[in-house]
């Protein structure tokens, strides 16, 4: 079943190409299939040397010398930097600044950067690394969340191990009901995984005065003020160009290799490009946080939740990144999309030496997302209910009070979003399918499994998720258009990771304005601020500059049209690509000149920041109107168990989701398929292993990711009402579908471990694996 | 570093200079011969976003020694477009979505093309096994599998050369 094609037939050919509501292709998909198109890595400069990163290998230690001379000795290397040679601030981080540019002192975690080097190619920097003589007093490393919860450990930094702590508590506290349900949850380290590796080209001025840097990121102007703050440069001496972005999800919301770059170019008056190898990118970038969570729910006899209770232990790593921001997130998602009177939550996100977490798509409410659909579940084992039937009966519903106090003020269409799933079509071939191929089975090509032992399994999950940044921050977007002769250019610097910002951007452009001809100007810092591509956030924030800035050049062409026609400009509308008159004194000839036309020969030039409304805050008790907005989604998965040998292979996810309005079809269902391959890696696959502090298995060899074999067809249906706070009245979507795929594919795994022996198994870890499912 | 030797890329003799011999076909193309299509992204082959054709046969190059590949038919993503016009597969992955990021996609359109001239109508099954050697992280694969579906449904109807 194909979403776009109802979707497209909805607007029965009354739209114009690519406007608002039509799937235009992407402006940039020629270069991509043709392979012309310029990722960061791609980019290169006369005379450039390649950089290269000396990482700690170890989890905690004192550095007790560096001795960089024998690297010197090698002919080809041009540089070797370290802490000493950080002109400006020592460290860096998106909340708290606390990471080093390059460790000096100690090291925290495996993989922190400890110097670079320049050379003439990629192997000379291999062989400068490994001739650095770095001296280590090896520490005790602190791994375990709970003692850094406990306290009694000495700080492993100077702003201590706790990163945040924090608590909701609402209503009754003591109100209780005849059913109760508790679990304790473990969400695994997840990674982004993107493919476009971490790679910038850094070019410095001649003189040296400041440099531009050519960066994959999510974020220009927060990379910009980070780097220069740590170069001792003025923002206006460092310039940022968005390099090719080969995907994100997260990963790149921190600076990686940014400050180094462009410390090798300044310090070698050379360019300079880096790029990590991917063993090297799991060091690199922060993770999704790995966590324990522990929920119990209070229910009457009939399955309405009376109450919630959880505990959160997030496992930051050993520098703050977003990890505070992340727990918010999950501990004011505790409810997920259901009514709850009284709650009493305590969240931590602790320091350890671990790999550094921070943002990845879903931002918390993943983890909290697994815990209460689990939880879900088993209230309606103990109330007597299907799946369906507890998650419509607790549905929440547009302005309900939420736990933080907050009023949901969002359309929320969760009960539709439930219903519209349950009705999607189940998979209708039998295990195996119907021409009997092993491949389809559990273990594919292994053809390990007994078909007569498979098991089919149904689940369920539903989530809520915040979208825009929350508590207090002040969010702004920036655009600009300009309008002349009929072309329409556009500008921002909205970070395009492969979203497809630019595609939507058009298409508003030309649904504003009138025009078929827009340009997408470069995206760089010779503009105000997009804010970052996250939190699903540029449809509703860039969407809105773009909105913005394209009526406030509307208003100047009407002013001219008017000037021109005698025609006051209030009375003046686009009507497909023409300027008409909405109210033509009777008997005259109506007004209608083509926008091409009307536009010739001036030059409107409208810059414009559009920002949401205000947020707060949370109180020492977890009250305020932290969040801006909220969407919902709902997911079925079907999966089949081989339970002798722990082996699943999912047969499909069927999902509606709330997105406002869906601008373009065909992005939004891409999302939704991508998110969910990202949730069924989480729920089945992917786990980053650290032991004893190390990472274990920093490769595409050992890190699974899901394949074309592993992705099961999806069925969707974009649920559309268009949310009247939203600029366009559409939702982000990237999140939502990541995030409550996980727990319907467990719920499923469960379901058909259950038809074994009738018992089954709680699987309350994510990813299962095998072991999980057999012993 | 100071090898020389010729590889045969899209139909043109190239000349490598300088090389060292340790280099693998993925960073000769790149760094040597400025053909930047094809994707460096795991080095151990598991991802294919470096797929290409060695005398028709589906490789990772950053899996092959480029010295070895001497005297071989070497096709990358930029020597499947004809003129410059963009090949069937390639204009089909554009317009069913199933390009995001774009980062895998050159050495999936290598991929494509190479099931789709071996296997003109492949199941749903087997492009999911022929391409399971190449990781999209984007799009989910739905739209890459109905891109090939696309390219296989037209090419029937109007038969073609393979490229």
């Amino acid at each position: 079943m194909s979403t776009v094609e109802t979707v497209e037939t909805r607007v029965e050919g009354r739209a114009r190409d690519g406007v608002i509501g039509t799937s235009p292709v992407r402006p940039d998909g020629i270069a991509k299939v043709q392979g012309s198109f310029a990722f960061s890595s791609d980019l290169s400069a006369e005379g450039c040397l390649w950089g290269a990163t000396l990482r700690s290998p170890h989890p905690y230690a004192r550095i007790v010398r560096i001795d960089a001379g024998p690297a010197w000795r090698i002919s080809g290397v041009e540089a070797v930097i370290t802490a000493d040679d950080v002109p400006g601030r020592l460290t860096y981080g998106l909340i708290s600044q606390d990471q080093p540019v390059f460790a000096s002192g100690h090291v925290r975690y495996v993989g922190e950067p400890v110097a670079a080097v320049a050379a003439d190619h990629p192997e000379t920097c291999r062989r400068a690394l490994a001739a650095i003589v770095v001296e280590y007093e090896v520490l005790d490393p602190l791994l375990d969340p709970e003692v850094a919860v406990a306290g009694t450990r000495d700080p492993i930094h100077p702003d201590g191990n706790v990163l945040r702590h924090q608590r909701i508590i609402c209503g009754d506290v003591d109100a209780t009901g005849p059913i109760v349900v508790e679990g304790t949850y473990e969400i695994g380290m997840q990674d982004q995984a993107f493919l476009g590796l971490e790679a910038a080209l850094a070019i410095p001025d001649p003189g040296g005065g400041g440099v531009e840097l050519h960066i994959a990121t999510q974020w220009l102007h927060e990379d910009r003020k980070q780097i220069a703050a740590c170069l001792g440069l003025p923002e206006t001496h460092v310039r940022l160009v968005l390099g090719g972005v080969g995907g994100a999800f997260g990963a790149r919301e921190d600076i990686s290799l940014q400050v180094h770059t462009c410390l090798l170019a300044l310090r070698l008056s050379r360019p300079v490009r880096m790029q990590y190898s991917r063993a090297e990118s799991f060091l690199g970038h922060v993770h999704r946080h790995p966590a324990t969570v522990w929920m119990r729910h209070h229910a009457t006899d009939d399955g309405v939740i009376v109450k919630v209770e959880a505990r959160y232990v997030f496992d930051g790593g050993a520098y703050a990144s977003t990890s505070s921001a992340v727990l918010l997130n999950a501990i004011t998602h505790t409810q997920g999309p259901y009514r709850c009177p009284n709650a009493v939550v305590d969240g931590w996100a602790v320091r350890t030496n671990h790999l550094p977490c921070g943002a990845m798509r879903g931002f918390g409410v993943v983890q909290a997302c697994f815990a209460h659909e689990s939880q879900l579940d088993r209230l309606a084992e103990a109330s007597g209910l299907d799946p369906v039937e507890v998650r419509l009966r607790n549905a929440i519903h547009t302005g309900d009070v939420l736990i933080t106090g907050q009023v949901l003020e969002s359309v929320a269409p969760v009960a539709r979003c439930i219903r519209e799933t349950a009705e999607l079509p189940l998979p209708d071939e039998p295990i195996g399918g119907h021409d009997r191929d092993v491949m389809r089975l559990p273990g594919g090509a292994g053809r390990t499994a007994d078909t007569g032992h498979i098991r089919r399994g149904i689940g369920w999950g539903v989530a809520m998720k915040n979208l825009m940044y929350s508590e207090g921050f002040d969010d702004y977007s920036t655009a600009r258009c300009r309008l002349a002769d009929g072309r329409a250019t556009i500008k921002f610097a909205t970070a395009e990771v492969g979203q497809g910002f630019v595609t939507i951007a058009a298409q508003i452009a030309r649904t504003i304005l009138g025009v078929d001809d827009v340009a997408i100007d470069v995206i760089d810092t010779a503009i105000g601020s997009a804010g970052s591509t996250s939190a699903s956030r540029q449809t509703w924030m860039s969407g809105g500059a773009v909105d913005a800035a394209c009526r406030a050049a509307r208003e100047r062409l009407f002013e001219h049209v008017g000037s021109v026609h005698g025609v006051d400009p209030l009375r003046l509308a686009i009507d497909g690509i023409d300027v008409v008159d909405t109210f033509p004194e009777s008997g005259g000839p109506a007004l209608r000149v083509p926008v091409a036309e009307a536009s010739a020969g001036i030059d409107i030039d409208e810059t414009v920041e559009y920002r949401h409304r205000p947020t707060e805050d949370l109180d020492e008790n977890g009250q305020g109107n932290c969040h801006v907005a909220f969407a919902f989604v709902a997911h079925r998965a079907v999966v089949d168990v081989d339970p002798d040998l722990g082996l699943i292979k999912v047969i499909q996810v069927a999902t509606a989701q709330d997105v406002g309005r869906a601008l373009n079809p065909l992005s939004v269902l891409g999302q939704i398929e991508g998110g969910i391959a990202q949730g069924l890696g989480l729920a089945v696959m992917e786990e980053i292993i650290q032991i004893d502090g190390r990472i274990r298995n920093a490769s595409f060899t050992d890190y699974l990711l899901p394949t074309m074999l592993d992705m099961p067809p999806v069925v969707a249906t974009l649920v559309e009402e268009p949310d009247p706070q939203a600029p366009l009245g559409a939702k982000g979507v990237g999140e939502p579908p990541c995030i409550s795929v996980t727990p319907a594919i467990v719920a499923a795994i469960r379901d058909a471990l259950r038809q074994v022996d009738g018992v089954g198994k709680p699987l309350t870890r994510v990813p299962v694996r095998p072991a999980d499912i057999a012993l | 570093m100071n090898e020389q030797y010729t590889l045969h890329v899209n139909g043109v003799d190239r000349a490598v200079t300088d090389a060292w011999l340790g280099e693998n076909l993925l960073y000769v193309l790149r760094e040597r011969l400025g053909l930047l299509a094809a994707k460096g992204a795991c080095e151990q082959g598991e991802c294919g976003s470096c797929s290409v054709l060695v005398d028709d046969r589906l490789v990772c190059s950053c899996l092959v020694l480029a010295a070895s590949a001497v005297g071989r038919r070497i096709v990358t993503v930029e020597g499947l477009a004809e003129r410059g016009a963009p090949s069937d597969v390639q204009q089909a992955f554009v317009d069913t979505g199933a390009v995001q990021c774009g980062f895998c996609t050159p050495g999936l359109i290598v991929a494509a093309h190479a099931l789709l001239d071996r296997s003109p109508d492949p199941s749903d099954l087997e492009i999911r096994e022929e391409l399971s050697g190449n990781v999209c992280r984007c799009t989910g694969y739905g739209r890459i599998i109905e891109a090939v579906q696309r390219v296989a449904v037209a090419r029937r109807e109007t038969p073609q050369e393979p490229s």
